[in-house]
């Protein structure tokens, strides 16, 4: 039940872009997302979706899987198509009491519900791919150029993979304290907001308590074991870019050159 | 020398109020003397708050002394740059097996120690695979640790110990939060340490099942060392025992009260084969 809860949602099979370093997605994600933002035609829209395409039928996750990720943000994405849609000034297509259709807005809300339809998804695909684990590791080694900037790269990432542990820990502790309150009386389900809200410090404070407790253990668990910070710190699975992620970056560099490109000139 | 010793050792647990004024002192450990040979299975028992677990957590540097020293294979563990090589040559199982697992993977984990320790990557891999078998769980490598039972999860933890390659194990309690056969499985993978490794066990613990098989027992009380001996020596002083709030073996309990109502039994009886033997010899 609530022990199965995982955060992101990996989608265990074996393919292609499941086997890449996470350091290659990253960054194909990023550069991906930002190529959406400086497409001007359709053409170069064209190409992205081609690319996508390819991507998806590589990573072997089936599509309904991503637009299942996609429910969530429907709401978010008509309020986007309704504001560009009407608050978009130019030339006026139909007005309709103090509301305006424009030209310009019509064409502003399709590109940027293209355009967020297709960040979604593409990043679900990073999330779909790769074990939030591998992920946490492609962090820390890829941002690892901006300790020079005294950013804690390690830290992060160290404490990132720590609450992933301990989400469905406690989640179980969650579940059982609230049992506990009900078992005395307690009453989380009716009243109205307000109420409700307020139900939840009985069972807010004792969780809190229970992780203060359970950080203070591990952190000596950890000291036992010799942790002192990402210094001098060898790693058990080191991520070693192979053959496929160079291919891999020359791929994305190709879609960036072409796309970019084809819309430049054409334009 | 032996591996783990303790001269004179004083631990002072100080209480302040909001000001910072101080309340109280509690001795938690009062003048206690240890000496450990390399090899040795040691059990430590005592009540809630006899002190045993602060004693624990001087063997892996956690405290420091008041007074007195304590050293880790001849290093004083109040020398600052020796921190590391004394928490890797006695190495520590906590209670809890939940606040002490890192990893997501019961391999990620047991390989956490030997990665802090800079140890190159194929041997950390060397390394995971042979403490995972010598506790027995091995098949479980690529399990998640939320998917295990508590004594599996206490046996991972004595793993990711094992393989910092310790010459000295301090097990707090590893078994207070388990249930009867979990207890079993870790005290067993305990036992198989320290007879095939020949590893070094300090085992801390209320049970008294626990420490049958131990070399030597100390007894705690109020900080103190109250008892010492084998086993049969201290089992065999039930009242004194008792007077010190804990409970005997039911084997040896009985054997005890039949003694009291004048059946000829020899002291310090500690499993029921001995009883049963013993039973059948007298006449």
């Amino acid at each position: 039940m609530l022990r199965d809860i995982t955060l992101g949602q990996y989608y265990q099979t074996d393919s292609v872009i499941h086997r890449l370093d996470p350091r290659v997605k990253l960054a194909g994600t990023l550069l991906y997302i930002i190529s959406l933002f400086f497409f001007k035609n359709f053409i170069a829209y064209l190409i992205a979706i081609v690319f996508l395409a390819t991507v998806i039928k590589l990573s072997h996750v089936p599509f309904r899987f991503m637009v299942k990720g996609m429910k969530a943000i429907v709401f978010l994405l008509l309020i986007t198509v309704v504001f560009n849609l009407f608050l978009t000034p130019g030339e006026a297509l139909v007005t309709c009491w103090k509301l305006t259709i424009t030209k310009e807005g019509v064409e502003m809300a399709v590109t940027m519900a293209v355009r967020l339809t297709m960040l979604i998804i593409g990043s679900s695909i990073m999330t779909l791919t790769t074990t939030p684990n591998n992920l946490t590791d492609g962090m820390e080694k890829g941002l690892r150029p901006l300790k020079l900037f005294h950013v804690p790269v390690h830290e992060v990432a160290m404490m990132m993979s720590i609450a992933l542990r301990f989400i469905p820990i406690l989640m179980e502790e969650t579940d059982k304290i609230m049992k506990a309150q009900i078992a005395r009386g307690a009453d989380f389900e009716s009243g109205n907001l307000i109420r409700r809200a307020r139900a939840m410090v009985p069972l807010l404070v004792p969780l809190f308590i229970s992780a203060f407790r359970r950080a203070n253990d591990l952190a000596m668990a950890m000291e036992a074991r010799c942790y002192r910070g990402g210094d001098g710190r060898t790693k058990m699975k080191p991520l070693i870019y192979q053959k496929r992620d160079r291919i891999a970056y020359l791929c994305i560099l190709l879609y960036l050159v072409v796309s970019i490109g084809v819309g430049r000139i054409l334009l | 020398m032996g591996i783990v010793r303790t001269k004179e050792l004083v631990y002072e647990y100080i209480r302040r109020d909001e000001e910072g004024n101080v309340e109280g002192i509690t001795t938690a450990v009062d003048h206690v003397d240890l000496d450990v040979a390399q090899g040795e299975f040691i059990a430590i028992l005592g009540h809630n708050g006899s002190g045993k677990s602060t004693l624990a957590k001087h063997i892996n540097a956690i405290l420091n002394p008041t007074e007195g020293t304590v050293w880790v294979d001849g290093m004083d563990t109040s020398e600052e740059d020796k921190l590391w090589d004394i928490r890797q040559t006695a190495g520590m199982v906590f209670q809890n097996p939940d606040n002490q697992i890192i990893g997501q993977v019961v391999e990620e984990d047991v390989g956490f120690g030997p990665e802090n320790m800079g140890i190159p990557t194929k041997e950390i891999w060397e390394r995971v695979e042979e403490s995972l078998k010598a506790v027995g769980m091995y098949e479980y490598r690529k399990y998640s640790p939320n998917k295990l039972s508590g004594g599996q999860k206490q046996r991972v933890s004595i793993a990711g110990v094992l393989a910092m390659h310790p010459k000295c194990i301090v097990l707090d309690e590893p078994t207070a939060m388990l249930d009867p056969s979990g207890r079993k499985e870790v005290i067993r993978a305990v036992r198989g340490l320290n007879q095939v490794e020949g590893v070094t066990v300090i085992l801390i613990t209320h049970y008294m099942e626990e420490i049958i098989h131990a070399d030597r027992v100390f007894v705690m009380d109020e900080g103190k060392i109250a008892m010492e001996g084998t086993p049969r020596e201290i089992f065999s002083q039930v009242e004194k025992l008792k007077n010190l709030r804990l409970d005997v073996p039911q084997v040896t309990l009985l054997a005890y009260e039949l003694q009291k109502k004048g059946i000829p039994l020899p002291k310090g009886i500690l499993t029921t084969k001995e009883l049963a033997d013993a039973l059948m010899g007298v006449k």
